[in-house]
């Protein structure tokens, strides 16, 4: 869209490489490029979907924004609502620390994210300890009323994780994420742990959550079709690079990336009348230690030419019906937009 | 139900309790259904409806707290009729049926291969008991077995130990293992789950191949109405231990008349539909098995629920191949 959008989080070429080490002396001999070379805008209010394989850096990169992992390289730029941008990788841990109330994660396992010793009040009260709220009645209130928001009941708070079920975890997850009111909430597959029917209840709080708080989520997940129905756009990632990022309904009408294609067309679709003619991929995803030369994904791919081989395509921007459409390809034979 | 000369395996009313301090889970209370011969039956469910032991329990593989309490479950080798659940557990009967006869997949191609023996001999071992091939002939047949399921370097990744193949790798090798003796019936419990799409299409594809050139009666367990709609020639829908709804696909994605097949299809999100579906999850979660409603085991969640779910509804046809256990079917019907 051409208006200027407020823009609440700028990546700017992040990369995460972990050093390989063997033999004796523990001598680096190579780098996992988990993520090599990000640039994403993420708008204020936004659903951000970010789709992939496993391996292809998506869950690094969510964590690398939260400095969780550190970012070997590039730039991360925070816009608080006054207008104010930081760079949070230049700061220290206690720089870091009100921004850490901004930006919030919910993980995978709902199972092994909450810890067993503590009841819920005792793991959702360190979050509210660490950012000034001394008195403990009061911290006590905040996590009632926040578990009555993620559909619990107040009384729950003094119970052990091993009394909930998967679902539940998960809310107590998301529950933990909101309690110091951030407005980046990065939710790590987050409901792929999850049975169908209560993978829809978490999806619809989440949903309600947004409206409620004025969130920005940064949706990591494998399943395209979830990330269809909740998203404002996508970001496909293949080998630690995007390949793709355009509004959600554009992804599936206008794909320009052959992976992409591959990719939706491998999804199964509970719809009878609606089974397309499946694109299979051959082999598996490549190593990230040794990334094949050109266009990551050429090996793989059913349309390869000879320069996908050589040099890498460049993440270029398209307009399609009047929507900016990203996408990294030799192969797209359309106008480039400024 | 169709001629019986089509049938590979077929169970009637089986029950598989555990017992496990001094309580009675009632895990699979009475399922009825029939595998055909070149056909796919998938068993859809969430986690804990007693998919995976009705699978253990074909295979009788079932941990020693549990029993099978009644029903049977009847397998044709060509014209003869075995009573798997008359079988010893692990008598010679059924062993010689296990892995040759009736094979499984299982779910997690992690964990379900042995870390410290090669591919190869894991693969070899099966046709080591179940056929009379010396070790060349075992060898050789191993290496066409990892080429026929797509692996490449088949000579020389036969050697190579499960933590040096990919898990998409490793599952094709759990189904060289399950394809070695060419089984009649081969079990699928969730083969897929572990692994990504892209790497799921190419498991189906290599299914669906195995189906149609060697007429493999599937029993495929899955949570992913998708993988059904794609895969599955009949269908059963699974609730707390019981089949809840059974009928060909068509039958059952067309017309969902069960509550929860309903609920199940209403939850998902379908790819390509955009942003406007309308997502209605399910309320509640499933019950504790020691703490089963009494009637129909959907009815705390159902919308449909009256008085008259208290008693456990008995199964109605549709047609005569789609059947449901619901009091309530003909109002769903018409609705």
């Amino acid at each position: 869209m051409s208006e200027e959008k407020d823009i609440v989080l700028k990546l700017k070429n992040i990369e995460v490489h972990f050093p390989v080490q063997a033999g004796v002396f523990k001598r680096t001999v190579g780098h996992v490029k988990a993520v090599d070379g990000v640039d994403l805008d993420i708008y204020r209010g936004e659903v951000l979907g970010l789709a992939g394989e496993s391996g292809c850096g998506k869950t690094t990169l969510g964590k690398a924004i939260l400095r969780l992992v550190e970012p070997t390289g590039g730039q991360i730029f925070y816009n608080s609502t006054e207008k104010k941008e930081t760079e949070l990788r230049g700061l220290n841990k206690k720089e870091m620390d009100p921004f850490r109330k901004k930006l919030q994660i919910v993980f995978q396992d709902p199972h092994s994210s909450l810890n067993p010793a503590f009841t819920i009040f005792g793991s959702l009260e360190e979050p509210l300890k660490k950012h000034g709220i001394k008195k403990r009645s009061q911290r006590r209130d905040i996590i009632g009323d926040l578990l009555e928001a993620v559909n619990m009941r107040r009384e729950y708070m003094d119970r052990y994780p091993h009394e909930f079920s998967g679902g539940q975890r998960q809310r107590i997850g998301i529950a933990r994420a909101l309690c110091i009111d951030p407005e980046v909430i990065v939710c790590d597959e987050a409901v792929s742990a999850l049975d169908v029917s209560i993978q829809a209840q978490v999806l619809q709080l989440l949903m309600k959550l947004k409206k409620e708080k004025n969130l920005t989520y940064l949706f990591i997940t494998h399943d395209l079709s979830v990330t269809e129905y909740i998203c404002d756009r996508i970001a496909v990632m293949y080998l630690g690079r995007l390949v793709e990022l355009c509004r959600s309904e554009e992804l599936y009408l206008n794909t320009l990336h052959p992976y992409t294609e591959a990719l939706l067309s491998a999804i199964p679709v509970a719809d009878l009348d609606k089974q397309t003619k499946r694109i299979v991929l051959e082999g598996d995803v490549p190593s990230p230690v040794n990334p094949p030369s050109g266009c990551p994904f050429h090996p793989r791919c059913t349309k390869a030419k000879d320069i996908c081989k050589s040099s890498v395509p460049a993440f270029k921007k398209y307009s399609i019906n009047g929507n900016d459409h990203f996408a990294s390809c030799h192969l797209i034979d359309l106008p480039e937009a400024i | 139900m169709t001629e019986k000369k089509d049938i590979a395996l077929s169970v009637k009313d089986l029950k598989t309790f555990f017992y496990t301090n001094n309580r009675c889970n009632k895990a699979v209370n009475g399922v009825s259904f029939d595998i055909e011969k070149g056909k796919t039956l998938c068993i859809v469910g969430e986690s804990g409806c007693g998919k995976s032991v009705t699978a253990a329990t074909i295979m009788q593989l079932l941990p020693i707290l549990s029993r099978i309490e009644e029903g049977e479950i009847i397998f044709y080798k060509e014209d003869k009729k075995i009573n798997i659940e008359k079988l010893e557990r692990n008598g010679k009967e059924m062993r010689d049926i296990r892995g040759s006869e009736i094979a499984m997949i299982f779910q997690d191609p992690m964990t379900a291969l042995n870390p410290v023996y090669t591919v190869g001999f894991q693969i070899g071992e099966n046709l080591k008991y179940h056929t009379n091939f010396n070790k060349k002939e075992i060898r050789k047949k191993t290496i066409s077995l990892l080429s026929d399921m797509g692996i490449p370097l088949p000579e020389k990744r036969v050697d190579e130990y499960p933590h040096s193949y990919s898990g998409g790798m490793r599952q094709r090798a759990m189904i060289a293992m399950a394809m070695a003796c060419n089984p009649k019936i081969l079990i699928a419990d969730e083969p897929t789950t572990a692994l990504d799409v892209t790497i799921q299409a190419q498991i189906f594809e290599l299914m669906a191949k195995l189906k149609k050139d060697y007429d493999t009666a599937i029993m495929l367990i899955t949570h992913d109405m998708g993988v059904v709609a794609e895969l599955a020639d009949n269908v059963a829908v699974m609730y707390m231990g019981n089949i809840v709804e059974s009928g060909t696909a068509s039958d059952v994605l067309r017309r969902p008349t069960h509550p929860y097949t309903k609920a199940l299809l209403d939850s998902v999100p379908v790819l390509g539909r955009g942003r406007d579906q309308d997502i209605q999850p399910i309320k509640g979660s499933t019950p504790d098995p020691y703490d089963r409603p009494i009637g129909c085991q959907f009815a705390p969640r159902c919308n449909w629920a009256d008085k008259s779910c208290d008693i456990m509804p008995e199964i109605s046809n549709l047609t005569s191949t789609h059947e449901v256990r619901c009091h309530k079917y003909k109002e769903i019907f018409q609705y």
